[in-house]
């Protein structure tokens, strides 16, 4: 039985830091143009879209559904050589980002493409970093 | 003004190494160099302008090979936009010969991938910075990033594993008609989904090699290059994209070939039916597959029935990688300037029992960076004259 990834607390900078503190208070957030309307992902200080320097913060429902997902079985990297296979996933959220992520608590080869998702938090110490369990 | 058949490649060559612990990466930029400027005619004072780029080389890299070579160009260019980098370097070195800053163009690269023991499929590291920190935490290999595209595929068009085996039994094929080829020996369907699998759905033999390798090109004008000792490839079209999945969700499986290919088949004027053979980045087969759709050789989601048949294979309508690319022949890291160099022999008609009858026009693909993430795309249109 493998085990799980173990995550690190993420290097955070000024255009990334709000993202990661609110992770700490398990929430997770996009960002949202008050010019354009538009929401993004990842953070950053301007919309990447208009490139107004209006982008809001929101806190994000942490329900999206699976766009696509592997079961790694290799992968030579210390931290993650003794969690394979683990599920690596791109999730959709409602709010319309997509997000690089794993799916846990669940069999690897339960996953599907479309299956709901709910966000967790994994704390790090200073951070937290968001992952996916089924819905 | 266009510069679509103003320029051509002059020289072109292919280091014949696959495992080169007893050279440096220099070293095969030099016999590389050597190698492509013989097959042009040309020495290496003739050289104005230079072109290269590599993954060990780092941000100035061309100095040091400018260094290495002891050249002074009037030109140079470092571009990197991964491993299609070499294929982009074509036409900068077509637009700043057309445009009368440099007359001939040197495009050099070589790589100890292999001897060097980089991982560079399933060793993509723990990046600790703020930008890879949305990504990092997970696990990301760079087959997973390509193997979520196979998935996502599967679901949407239900193609199967046994269609993107296709592709890998193809270039092995091919490669068994290589005599530089890595992997020579011949494999099925059925050896490609018995060896393990990497990342689902791609299994071992769905994944490039690494090897060591290099190659080099010489571009100049197409007026110069009918004065030199090979018959000129004339490059007819050109196109560069960038594509990128973060922002919003765009489609998946819509890759750069789509704006890259129009771009590039639009300037020369060209329809898919005019063309005799495509070299295609096959960092893995499902890069194959999603080239082809979105270069629009085949709709999309039709990419499965496409490949199969032996359709892209020696023989077939539209032959794909004659020299095994980079699943069966060689992948030193990047692998587009093996793209150029292949189609080039294949134009001038040199490639033995590999060579598809009659070749007069090629496609040339090179992506690079991560098909599911932010990547890059190249293509260039080549003739025979
Ligand atoms: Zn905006």
């Amino acid at each position: 039985m493998s085990s799980e990834i173990e995550y690190k607390d993420p290097v955070v900078d000024w255009e990334t830091r709000a993202y990661w503190e609110a992770c700490a208070r398990h929430e997770l957030t996009v960002q949202r143009c008050g010019a354009c309307g538009k929401v993004q992902h990842r953070p950053r200080a301007i919309c990447a879209s208009c490139l107004s320097g209006e982008v809001e913060t929101l806190v994000a429902s942490g329900r999206g559904t699976v766009h696509t997902f592997t079961i790694v079985r290799q992968n030579q990297v210390p931290p993650f050589a003794s969690a394979c296979p683990y599920v690596l996933a791109y999730v959709d959220l409602e709010e319309g980002p997509r997000l690089l992520t794993n799916i846990v608590d669940c069999e690897p080869d339960s996953v599907a493409v479309g299956m709901p998702v709910q966000v967790e938090f994994v704390d790090t110490g200073e951070f937290a970093v968001p992952r996916f369990r089924p819905a | 003004m266009t510069i679509s058949g103003t320029f051509a490649i002059a020289g072109a060559y292919e280091h014949p190494t696959r495992w080169a612990p007893d050279k440096t990466e220099m070293q095969i930029i030099g016999e590389s160099a050597r190698g492509a400027l013989q097959d042009a005619g040309l020495g290496i004072e003739d050289v104005d302008g230079l072109f290269s780029t590599s993954m060990a080389g780092g941000g100035m890299g061309i100095v040091n090979v400018a260094e290495y070579l002891d050249l002074k160009p009037s030109y140079m260019d470092g571009t990197n936009i991964g491993g299609s980098s070499f294929v982009a370097h074509v036409s900068h070195a077509g637009a700043a010969i057309a445009g009368g800053l440099c007359e001939v163009a040197l495009i050099v690269y070589g790589s100890t991938s292999a001897s060097d023991a980089r991982a560079i499929g399933t060793g993509m590291g723990m990046g600790r910075d703020p930008h890879t920190a949305f990504t990092s935490p997970y696990g990301q290999t760079v087959v997973s990033s390509y193997a979520m595209s196979a998935r996502r595929h599967m679901h949407e068009y239900g193609t199967r594993p046994e269609q993107l085996a296709e592709i890998a039994v193809a270039m092995r094929h091919h490669a068994s008609l290589n005599p530089h080829a890595k992997m020579r020996k011949p494999i099925g369907v059925e050896d490609v989904l018995g060896s393990r699998l990497i990342a689902d759905p791609l299994h071992l033999l769905d994944c490039c090699i690494i090897s060591d390798g290099g190659g080099a090109l010489v571009v100049t004008s197409l007026e110069r290059a009918r004065d030199l000792q090979r018959p000129p490839v004339r490059v007819l079209g050109s196109g560069e994209a960038v594509w990128h999945q973060e922002i919003g969700s765009p489609k998946l499986l819509e890759i750069a070939a789509r704006e890259s290919g129009e771009r590039a088949l639009g300037m020369a004027g060209l329809h898919h039916g005019d063309i005799d053979l495509c070299t295609i980045y096959d960092s893995f087969t499902i890069t194959v597959l999603l080239t082809l759709e979105n270069l629009g050789f085949c709709k999309p989601g039709e990419g499965g029935d496409f490949v199969s048949g032996g359709r892209i294979a020696l023989g077939g309508a539209l032959p794909v990688n004659p020299d095994g690319g980079g699943l069966s022949s060689n992948h030193p890291g990047m692998r587009g300037i093996f793209l150029v160099i292949e189609a080039v022999q294949q134009l001038r008609g040199e490639c033995g029992e590999r060579q598809v009858e009659g070749a007069r026009t090629a496609v040339v693909h090179g992506t690079g960076g991560i098909l599911s993430a932010a990547h890059s795309g190249a293509t260039l249109v080549l003739a025979a004259e």
